[in-house]
């Protein structure tokens, strides 16, 4: 189906096909392709308001509505579950406004939209990953200010960042950052990967998916294309590594390969689950069968 | 219309007050009743209680009316109320686990024991205009109301006490230990604070902010200008018992209930001494505002870092500049007549003029 097909289905007058108008998504379109032209730089955009606060994906969704077809299938997920509140808001969104098929299974879906995980099954390049994010930049840890940060990329600059992890290896033995892990891209730009947790970080190196990150309050988007190179900051003598679920299994699925939330149950007793929970309900099922 | 207190003044006074009166009362419509601002703009009443630091639903409505909306305004008359009541006692210090909850949410885990319990939140609406709701037509609140009650569980599946997450992450030692730093609670109402003040009189100042600068404080530290980075461990509004102790009987009585906004934040540990836990910030405001109890929660972790580098953890700027009818008043009084210092100024303008001139002709004799 084309979109002026779509078009003549819609019965209520004044709404457009994805919610934006045609110039807000070329906008959105334009940084996109520069954003693929120069992996990990933020390119700055004019936000538009959606529906939905600041904060809450407004950036993602910007990039989903701008890139929607009638015929794809979409996944949007929040902290990998599909059953989230503001993951099943968006969902809802897209139905209405542009009549997309809605699915949970990642393989399934043609645009998976996500907030702080990627998903566990390695996505294909028909596939596009869009990454809510709310701060696109990595040196904000370091340098308040944007001017500052905007000239620090430029000149590849990235001493501070260097410095503040060595010292948090002098202070503490290890690095603090947990979530949104600075990595560099293309051997060029340091980008912050979105509060992904650490586990998700090695998924964005050499990938065969487009990842697109959208930052709507920060007015920022930027893209790692397939087959990139993506690689966290570490030293030579303390090396990256992900959380660690030794001794751990997913109490719904066992699972011992996946990323798993703790679940705080009566008294204070500890039970863990696959955070990615369409990946846990397929294992699941299959599980069930055989 | 004159402005200084010339001749004339006073009848030009009270015109402009006349005149003020009747915008606010409107031209032609319904007046409002304080039932229907308390029950319908109820987030605005919460706001003006908590400012004006006084739990008062139907006097908080007569202000917010009396002050046309303006709710920094009607925080005022309702404070400068508060200062012609007497102090009938105090109450005892309590936890808030016997909390009568209405909403109770954790960001930090996907579920937690007692379960997370949405309550009435606009958090996951589109923010789309109803244009088609113009009228909010009596049918359709009357089916709001029907799917509301239809089916309600009963009232005692509900649990009665609500396990705190922070108590949870305290158990394995992950989460500092509650601070016991004054005994004796400080009053900012009744004394002036000193720096740097104790937590108690920080915690008080926040919970009378006013939401927008507590909210642009707090959002500058988590945006960048600082360096917390908080989890949202728990977040409850509800119904809290107010406990007296009984003036003849000495008994703890509970005198009412009140309804509380309650935000415990934690943050990355950062004290290189010392076995590492996350940090605490804690916020609770009178009535259901969540951006000012996250804010307050927010700004209470800041402002304990030892040595401040930005704005938000610096508790002089932030406690000395977030009161919204103090800011209110003073950056209102630039309206006042200051003719005398400015013709002060002016003098020293033209004086300094004068010397830039005569020096220039100096040169040019030269």
């Amino acid at each position: 189906m084309r979109v002026h097909e779509w078009l003549s289905k819609t019965g209520s007058a004044g709404t457009t096909f994805g919610f934006l108008d045609d110039g807000a998504k070329k906008d959105v379109r334009r940084a996109l392709l520069k954003a693929v032209a120069i992996p990990g730089y933020q390119v700055p955009y004019g936000s538009r308001e959606m529906p939905l606060a600041r904060g809450w994906g407004t950036g993602g969704i910007q990039i989903t509505l701008s890139m929607l077809l009638p015929e794809d299938v979409v996944k949007v997920i929040d902290q990998g579950c599909d059953g989230s509140v503001n993951a099943v808001n968006i969902k809802k969104f897209y139905e209405r406004v542009a009549g997309v098929a809605v699915t949970t299974d990642t393989l399934e879906a043609s645009l998976v939209q996500t907030r702080h995980r990627i998903p566990e099954e390695r996505m294909t390049d028909q596939q596009i990953l869009v990454l809510q994010v709310p701060y696109p930049e990595a040196l904000r840890e370091v340098e308040p200010s944007e001017a500052q940060t905007r000239r620090m990329h430029a000149e590849a600059d990235y001493a501070r960042m260097w410095l503040h992890l060595y010292e948090d290896v002098v202070h503490f033995g290890e690095i603090r950052i947990s979530y949104r892990y600075p990595c560099t891209v293309n051997g060029r730009h340091v980008m912050d990967p979105s509060p992904v947790p650490r586990w998700d970080v090695p998924k964005l190196h050499m990938a065969d998916t487009l990842f697109l990150f959208g930052a709507g309050r920060e007015r920022r988007i930027y893209a790692v294309p397939p087959h990139t190179r993506v690689e966290p900051l570490e030293f030579e003598d303390h090396c990256f590594r992900v959380e660690d679920f030794a001794g751990k299994s997913c109490a719904r699925c066992g699972s011992t390969d996946t990323f798993l939330d703790e679940i705080l149950g009566p008294g204070g007793s500890r039970s863990h689950c696959c955070s990615d929970t369409g990946y846990c309900d397929k294992r699941k099922a299959r599980w069930n069968r055989s | 219309m004159a402005y200084v207190a010339v001749k004339g003044g006073r009848e030009a006074i009270e015109r402009a007050c006349d005149l003020n009166e009747y915008r606010r009362q409107g031209a032609a419509s319904a007046p409002l009743q304080l039932s229907q601002i308390r029950e319908q703009l109820h987030l605005a009443v919460d706001r003006v209680m908590g400012e004006g630091g006084l739990h008062a639903p139907d006097l908080a409505a007569l202000a917010l009316r009396q002050a046309a909306g303006d709710t920094i305004e009607a925080s005022f008359l309702l404070r400068a109320h508060r200062a012609t009541l007497p102090r009938l006692g105090e109450s005892i210090p309590d936890t808030t686990g016997d909390m009568r909850m209405v909403r109770r949410i954790s960001s930090a885990f996907k579920d937690v024991p007692g379960g997370q319990i949405l309550g009435p939140t606009g958090d996951y609406t589109l923010r789309l205009l109803e244009l088609d709701r113009l009228e909010d037509p009596a049918l359709r609140r009357q089916v709001i109301r029907e799917r509301v009650f239809r089916g309600l569980p009963e009232p005692d599946d509900m649990p009665d006490t609500f396990p705190r997450v922070v108590e949870l992450l305290r158990r394995d030692g992950l989460v500092e230990e509650p601070g016991t730093e004054d005994d004796e609670p400080f009053d900012i109402t009744r004394r002036s604070v000193a720096f740097p003040a104790p937590r108690s009189a920080r915690l008080q100042a926040l919970a009378r902010g006013e939401t927008g600068g507590l909210l642009l404080l707090a959002y500058s530290s988590m945006r960048g200008y600082g360096h917390i980075h908080p989890t949202l461990a728990e977040l409850r509004v509800g119904y809290l018992p107010l406990r007296m102790t009984h003036p003849v009987t000495g008994e703890s009585v509970v005198a009412g209930e009140i309804l509380v906004t309650e935000a415990e934040v934690v943050s990355r540990f950062s004290n290189p001494e010392g076995e590492p836990r996350f940090h605490m910030g804690y916020g609770l405001c009178l009535g259901h505002n969540e951006i000012k109890a996250i804010s307050m929660g927010v700004l209470d972790r800041c402002m304990r870092t030892e040595t401040p580098t930005c704005p938000a953890e610096d508790q002089e700027f932030v406690l000395y500049h977030t009161d919204g009818i103090e800011s209110m008043g003073f950056s209102n009084h630039w309206k006042l007549p200051h003719y005398v210092d400015f013709l002060s100024d002016l003098d020293r303008l033209r004086k300094a003029r004068a010397n830039a001139q005569e020096k220039e002709n100096g040169h040019a004799r030269a």
